[in-house]
């Protein structure tokens, strides 16, 4: 249990590499990108070191504030481990990504990288009080990113942000507080424990009365903005599109999953039957959010947002695999579909981080080069000056598009496997987001890439070797990722198999 | 050893009147000395004490025929808070090392203050802690009176009349308390344990809580706090809504309750849904909060918004004191400390890191100045301190509130609510300010970037930043880890509420 | 009637007597060529000398008081004694204020009539015989109007005197035909006689306006609202140590006779003997009759603090708003006053003993403490505004702005003293104050009690009011005239004795008041 402890030593990591980098003016960038490359070392030891039941490894496990039932409790599991490798990946990408970043430096990698703590923090938490610090604590970091560095219309984004995200974690506040009244608990493992006997919901009705829908609606809530679900998605294309490019990396990369991570460690184990019972009006949402997320981002004239409610689009899948799964007392077929609705889940989370952060890295590198335009209009043939940059931002399009032997299809492709026979409409309508990605994707290409050639396009550079050296990995990894994905399938799906077993609907 | 501190000040005092006149850079140091020291011998002596108990320091005859004594002890709620003294101390002395006004005579008044506020946290003789509470009123005055700014003749004297007003009732009932119970002692213990009828009780609790909470800033007799804080200057009002509001909360528990514990009794009959002095005093805590959050959300003037969120923080103490049980009472010490850490940070950002720079608090002159980019220090350090009044886990007040909310949820859920409600109004409030005064998107005309190109800030000195670090490290450690407070804090309610108290 | 023994009695008016006689001597004779600095100073000092000796022989005097016959003319008890020493204390430091002082070129006189008048007080505080307490209260009033008049070429100070002379003539016209009124009653003079003939026949109407009538006339002497109306006028026209000695001495005086009063009410044996009958006819005699008068004082009381606490918080002149607080202070005492015959009653064997309540004495002693450390408080104050008033001119608020400046030790000591005044611990006007009102509480707790320390506690926040206007010109306000001011070393030197004094009797409340209890006993 309390050998080295590697989880506080990663949440710390990127703390200190933020004080240093707040002093080091120009030199930040190099610090921040040092620290992220440790940060990445450190989480794929972790992601090694994994116990092979799927169960929760490398546990700390301290008193904290007893009399308010606060332990100092972390672990992860192949979910947990998975989230960490993103969230590292990602944050080095954005670092990467923003070497036009001249206006206080320092400050800029500063919050960065204090973003990243708090979202090593999240994935590894165990108890609420530890889990909602660094769920705070990643907040605060994102709204001056997109408030300081931002577009035109920053001001309103991040304050938008902000108050989204602030209700969203004023309903998370109460509804665990009224846990905490009913069971003198804040621990994820004893809650869940409790949800699974039945014993919470009785505790909870002593206590409080007949609340526990409730509770899980508010709970609901405060994760659904942040997936986002809608209709509480309206913070997003605004902060997207006006945060700075890196920055929109790290929200898409890895903020979102904070939500999809917190409905599965949090929601689904602690409110299964109460999310079961109302798994009706909640996969509706949750298509809705497909295919609404694909059919506006159909009608997006800037890339940025076209992206943004692409992300939208990506992320429902998850939702809609997550409360698909949410049936309860099955029998093996089901079991199986559930099995496989959740390794999906996880793997879209995976893959969808990496390959949304990519594409917005592109974005920016365009962006760099045309002066500031992203609107999809302002382009024509750009295969023509920038073939380097065609053919991978085309690898990472396509990935997002769900081609086959891409990342990106893996992840939907179980998504589906496991949704269908648990709830066929719910599927056969998302199937519609799908179609419209495509075709928003493909128009995407044929704008950007295809055709004649815009005359101020001509000029447009194609990537550098040190920009090459950075995607590659990536795009690497895309195509890697898609054409083996045991690599982390076989990793994850014993985890996915411990979760099912302790999760009660 | 605590002791020390009192005595420390006090002679720190007189030291500094006797400087000769110009010196200032040597009573400056000087200052900061004996402030440091007397932090020092706080930690020191909390370190000591935890997980001791009570601990007597001091019990020397006064009076004795009259069994008034020279009492000084020390609990984990003294402790704490006499800790929280030391670090008010230090960090006014820093935020006032720019005055250069009869500075020896500021320093003088400034230890006076200290040095009474000390004694009322270690004072377990009821005289002994009165003398010490009215002790700290003159040198208010004369702090605002001398070295405030806006209207500071009437606030220094509407703070010190209220003060005094305050401290007659609490006379009162001390005199009530001493003759009924035979004039033997006026020690806090013999007192608690005189056995006053509880009519006697029903009608001297109110008056001596009023008494107290009317420097704690009880809705509706709040009103001397805004005004005060915003005449008075920077240390001043750092002192004001750190420590000096958190002696009428601590009379309110150490004497109020503690001595009169069935004033708090149901009354038998009820009011719309009142119906005991609890019930009252319950709900003038929830008004204060809502009220004191609402009125921030409307200030155009920095220091009043920080004013009133005092007000508003203070009601959250008084409604953990009215819970009457572990988690609240703790929650509300807890508080106590915290808010007094934040308060004296929010007031020493907008008074001497803004104000003495830009002459201006209005909020919507503040907004064409681009504070972030001129003064970032200042726009990251209220970051910091919006961050942690608003309650954001991480901080200091995060639990605090937790815990009051948590306490006063068993006694009656409709507290919960307003408490709840008055969370949000002071996320929204803070917001506010700190987007109106540093984070504004107002584009600035021409002439303003000439403004700001001519007119450069004054650098930022090391007291200052030593002073914002100071304060936001401590709310961010006990944030982080409560127990380091919660460990003397709970030891000491335990015991409070085992002496009678329902 | 031994002359000898009344010699003894009296040995300290005589002592004070004699060094006036020799102040006259040595001014007109002696020193008659010398400079008027060295006149007033050697007039002083050998008062001052005489005030020594005085305290010496209240000592020696023995605590035997002096009766003719059966009936006790002066009193050599607690009350009288601590009362005695407080007068010659008190005198004494006027005389020091006296030092440097140039309103009259007539030293000699001025402090043989100040000695005088104080032997004058000195019989009152030791008075028992109605007539006794009248020549005293001359003594003490005829030498006060002539002290007020002193300032020869100040109108104020005639026209304060004429008042003061008035005024004071009718109240002792009032004070005597009381006085008949108590002699008819009881067909005798001393006040045992006249407290044992009531208690037999019990309250009546004509007691009621008998008390009435004592009661305007005393409380003129201490400045009691309805009888304060020369106080501002006197106060603003005495010259500066004359107003001194009236502020604290003759007050002291007057309340020591106040409470030889009270005191003759409680019981003169400590026990009575158990027998049903007699216990229940000796009970009844005491209280009843006081209550009436009790009444009286507490509405006089109640009406001085609210007068004058309000009435000075109008004013421009530091010496009226000294005098509105002086008649203040005197309601705060008066209640002290209606409580002094209060006892407790407990069994013991076959006999019923009689306790004063409190371990301290009860009322009484309170007061005693009360008006001796407020004289001396009193006393400085006066002392400060005369510097400033003969520095500046006048004594107005204004003329204290930016004191801290010009002198900062007198700011000090104006800081110590009204802060006093205000009773703002750890000085001794909060341990007088806090000491009153826990003698009074003890001593009778019912709802009247309760409600008339609750309003003088509250008239005590109001006075802060208006002690911190002078304090605030003094060390806020930006000063109009920065010219430093000079006082005479001596004055500035007592008056920092006297504010050390201030501060340390308010830590250390115990010596006095424990020297004030054991006196004595």
């Amino acid at each position: 249990m309390n050998g080295l402890p590697i989880l506080t030593l990663l949440t710390v990591l990127p703390l200190i590499g933020a004080a240093i980098a707040l002093f080091s003016g120009k030199h930040a960038r190099g610090v921040a990108l040092f620290t992220a490359l440790i940060c990445l070392a450190v989480a794929l030891v972790i992601w090694s070191g994994l116990p092979s039941d799927g169960s929760m490894g490398m546990v700390e496990l301290h008193p904290w504030a007893p009399s308010l039932g606060i332990e100092y409790h972390l672990g992860v599991d192949g979910l947990g481990a998975l989230m960490l490798v993103l969230a590292a990946i990602v944050t080095l990408m954005s670092v990467d990504a923003s070497h036009r970043v001249h206006h206080q430096p320092g400050l800029f990698y500063g919050l960065v990288l204090i973003l990243e703590s708090g979202l090593f923090g999240s994935f590894t938490a165990l108890n609420f009080f530890h889990w909602f610090l660094f769920w705070e604590i990643s907040l605060i970091p994102a709204f001056f990113l997109i408030k300081l560095w931002g577009g035109a219309r920053r001001g309103p984004a991040a304050t938008q942000f902000f108050i989204y995200t602030m209700a969203g974690s004023v309903a998370l506040l109460i509804a665990f507080l009224a846990l905490f009244l009913s069971t003198h608990s804040m621990d994820f493992g004893q809650l869940t424990q409790m949800a699974a006997s039945g014993e919470l919901e009785t505790l909870v009705k002593a206590h409080l009365g007949p609340v526990m829908l409730w509770l899980a609606i508010a709970v609901l809530a405060g994760f659904a903005v942040k997936v986002p679900m809608v209709p509480f998605h309206t913070w997003l294309p605004a902060a997207y599109a006006e945060a700075p490019s890196p920055v929109t990396m790290l929200l898409t990369g890895a903020m979102s999953k904070m939500g999809v991570y917190g409905l599965l460690r949090i929601a689904i184990p602690i409110f299964g039957p109460q999310i079961a019972q109302i798994r009706t009006p909640l996969l509706v949402l949750a298509v809705a959010t497909v295919v609404m997320g694909a059919w506006a981002a159909a009608a997006q004239k800037d890339l940025k947002r076209v992206f943004a409610y692409s992300s939208v689009n990506h992320l429902g899948y998850c939702l809609l695999g997550i409360f698909a799964l949410a049936v309860p007392a099955a029998g093996a077929a089901a079991h199986a579909s559930q099995a496989a609705a959740l390794n999906g889940v996880i793997l879209q989370m995976f893959n969808h981080g990496i390959t949304a952060a990519a594409l917005f890295w592109f974005v920016a590198m365009i962006q760099m080069r045309t002066g500031g335009h992203r609107g999809i209009d302002d382009f024509g043939g750009l295969r023509k000056p920038a073939p380097v940059l065609a053919g991978l931002m085309g690898i990472a399009l396509f990935s997002s598009l769900g081609l086959p032997g891409l990342n990106g299809f893996v992840g939907e492709f179980l998504i589906f496997r496991g949704v269908f026979p648990l709830a066929w409409v719910a599927a056969t309508v998302s199937v519609l987001g799908l179609l419209v990605t495509a075709v928003v994707i493909l128009t995407v290409i044929q704008k950007v890439f295809s055709g004649p050639v815009a005359e101020h396009c001509a000029g447009f550079a194609d990537l550098h070797s040190s920009e090459r050296m950075a995607l590659a990995p990536v795009i690497g990894l895309m195509l890697v990722l898609g054409l083996v994905p045991q690599l982390i399938v076989g990793s994850i799906n014993p985890t996915v198999q411990n979760l099912l077993a302790h999760w009660r609907f | 050893m605590l002791a020390w501190t009192i005595y420390i000040s006090f002679a720190g005092a007189v030291l500094e009147v006797l400087l000769p006149k110009g010196k200032n850079a040597l009573a400056r140091w000087l200052a900061l000395a004996i402030a440091t020291a007397g932090l020092a011998i706080g930690v020191a002596g909390f370190i000591a004490g935890m997980g001791q108990g009570h601990v007597e320091i001091v019990n020397a005859a006064w009076v004795p025929s009259m069994g008034v004594h020279y009492l000084l002890a020390a609990d984990g709620i003294s402790r704490v808070l006499v800790l929280l003294t030391g670090i008010a101390a230090v960090a006014g002395v820093l935020f006032s090392w720019n005055i250069e006004l009869r500075t020896n005579q500021f320093f003088a008044f400034f230890f006076a203050l200290i040095g009474g506020v000390y004694g009322v946290f270690l004072s377990f003789d009821l005289f002994l802690l009165f003398v010490f509470y009215e002790i700290a009123i003159v040198p208010k005055y004369f702090l605002i009176a001398i070295w405030g700014s806006t209207r500071r003749e009437y606030a220094a004297m509407k703070l010190a009349l209220y003060s005094f007003v305050g401290s007659a009732m609490v006379l009162i009932g001390l005199l009530v308390a001493y003759t009924a119970s035979g004039s033997h002692s006026t020690a806090l213990a013999d007192l608690a344990h005189a056995g006053l009828p509880v009519s006697t009780q029903m009608w001297v609790f109110p008056l001596v809580f009023t008494g107290f909470a009317i420097l704690a800033g009880m809705w509706p007799l709040h009103t001397w706090a805004p005004t005060g804080h915003v005449a008075a200057p920077t240390a001043a009002s750092m002192l004001l809504a750190g420590v000096v509001m958190k002696l009428g909360a601590y009379g309110c528990l150490r004497v109020a309750i503690a001595l009169f514990p069935h004033g708090l009794d149901r009354w038998g009959f009820a009011y719309l849904g009142i119906g005991s002095w609890r019930d009252v005093f319950a709900l003038l805590a929830v008004i204060g909060i809502i009220y004191g959050a609402l009125v921030a959300l409307a200030q155009s003037d920095f220091k009043f918004v920080i004013g009133y969120s005092s007000v508003s923080h203070m009601g959250f103490v008084l409604l953990g004191l009215m819970t009457l049980n572990q988690i609240g009472l703790d929650g509300a010490v807890l508080q106590m400390f915290s808010h007094g850490v934040i308060a004296g940070l929010l007031f020493a950002i907008v008074g001497r890191i803004v104000y003495d720079r830009t002459h201006t608090r209005q909020l919507a002159e503040l907004e064409t100045m681009h504070l972030a980019r001129r003064l970032p220090f200042a726009a990251w350090a209220f970051v910091i301190a919006a961050v942690a009044s608003m309650g954001l886990p991480g901080f200091s007040g995060f639990v605090a509130e937790l815990q009051v909310l948590i306490g006063s949820w068993s006694t009656n859920p409709l507290w919960t609510a307003g408490a709840g409600i008055g969370i949000i109004v002071g996320v929204a409030y803070t917001w506010r300010a700190l987007q109106m005064a540093f984070f504004s998107d107002v584009v600035p005309g021409a002439h303003v970037i000439e403004q700001e190109q001519a007119h450069t800030f004054a650098a930022i000195t090391w007291p200052e930043v030593t002073g914002v670090a100071l304060r936001a490290g401590v709310s961010l450690v006990v944030g982080l880890y409560p127990r380091i407070l919660l460990d003397s804090i709970e030891p000491a309610v335990k015991a409070l509420l085992a002496g009678g108290v329902q | 009637m031994n002359y000898a023994d009344l010699f003894r009695a009296t040995l300290p008016e005589t002592v004070l007597e004699v060094a006036a006689l020799l102040v006259l001597l040595v001014d007109l004779g002696l020193l008659r060529k010398a400079a008027l600095k060295t006149r007033v100073a050697s007039a002083a000092w050998i008062g001052i000398a005489g005030c020594g000796v005085a305290w010496w022989a209240v000592y020696a005097a023995g605590h035997a008081g002096f009766s003719v016959g059966s009936e006790l003319l002066l009193a050599g008890g607690r009350i009288a004694g601590v009362a005695q020493v407080g007068i010659l204390v008190l005198t004494a430091v006027t005389l020091l204020l006296l030092v440097g002082a140039e309103f009259t070129r007539n030293a000699g006189e001025y402090v043989a009539v100040v000695l005088m008048a104080a032997a004058g007080g000195l019989i009152i505080a030791a008075a028992q015989d109605l007539l006794v307490i009248f020549v005293g209260l001359e003594l003490l009033s005829l030498g006060l109007y002539i002290l007020t008049a002193f300032a020869k070429k100040s109108a104020k100070s005639a026209e304060a005197s004429i008042k003061y002379y008035l005024f004071g003539g009718m109240s002792a016209a009032f004070l005597l035909f009381g006085f008949s009124y108590f002699y008819g009653l009881s067909g005798t003079t001393s006040l045992a006689g006249i407290r044992d003939a009531i208690a037999r026949s019990g309250p009546s109407p004509l007691l009621d306006v008998a008390w009435i009538l004592v009661v305007a006339g005393l409380g003129f002497k201490i400045a009691a609202v309805p009888f304060h109306l020369w106080a501002p006028d006197t106060y603003e026209g005495a010259p500066a140590p004359a107003a001194a000695f009236i502020a604290s001495v003759s007050k002291v005086a007057s309340f020591a006779l106040l409470l030889t009063i009270g005191s003759s009410w409680l019981p003169p044996q400590k026990s009575f003997d158990l027998r049903a009958s007699e216990l229940a006819r000796q009970l009844h005699q005491y209280n009843p009759a006081w209550a009436h008068l009790a009444l009286i004082l507490l509405i006089v009381a109640a009406a001085s603090m609210l007068v004058g606490n309000l009435a000075a918080l109008a004013q421009v002149s530091v010496r009226r708003l000294l005098a509105y607080s002086a008649v203040a202070h005197a309601g705060y005492m008066l209640l002290g006053v209606a409580t002094v015959p209060h006892y407790s009653i407990h069994v013991e064997g076959s006999a019923v003993v009689f306790q004063i309540p409190g371990n301290m004495g009860g009322s009484a002693n309170a007061v005693l403490y009360y008006i001796l450390t407020y004289g001396l408080t009193a006393i400085g104050a006066f002392g400060v505004v005369d510097v400033v008033e003969r520095a500046t001119g006048s004594d107005r608020l204004d003329s204290f702005l930016g004191l801290h400046k010009r002198n900062p030790h007198l700011a000090a000591v104006l800081l110590v003293l009204f802060l006093s005044l205000a009773g703002i611990p750890p000085l001794v006007g909060f341990w007088a104050k806090f000491n009153l009102f826990a003698a009074v509480l003890h001593a009778d707790a019912g709802p009247v009690s309760l409600s008339l320390v609750a309003l003088a506690i509250a008239m005590s926040a109001v006075s802060l009011y208006y002690y911190l206007q002078v304090l605030k010109r003094a060390y806020v306000m930006p000063a109009a005239d920065e010219t430093p001011i000079h006082a005479h070393p001596a004055t500035l030197a007592t008056l920092l004795l006297i504010a050390l004094a201030v501060v340390l009797m308010g830590v250390f409340p115990a010596v006095l008041q424990g020297w004030i209890a054991s006196f004595g006993a």
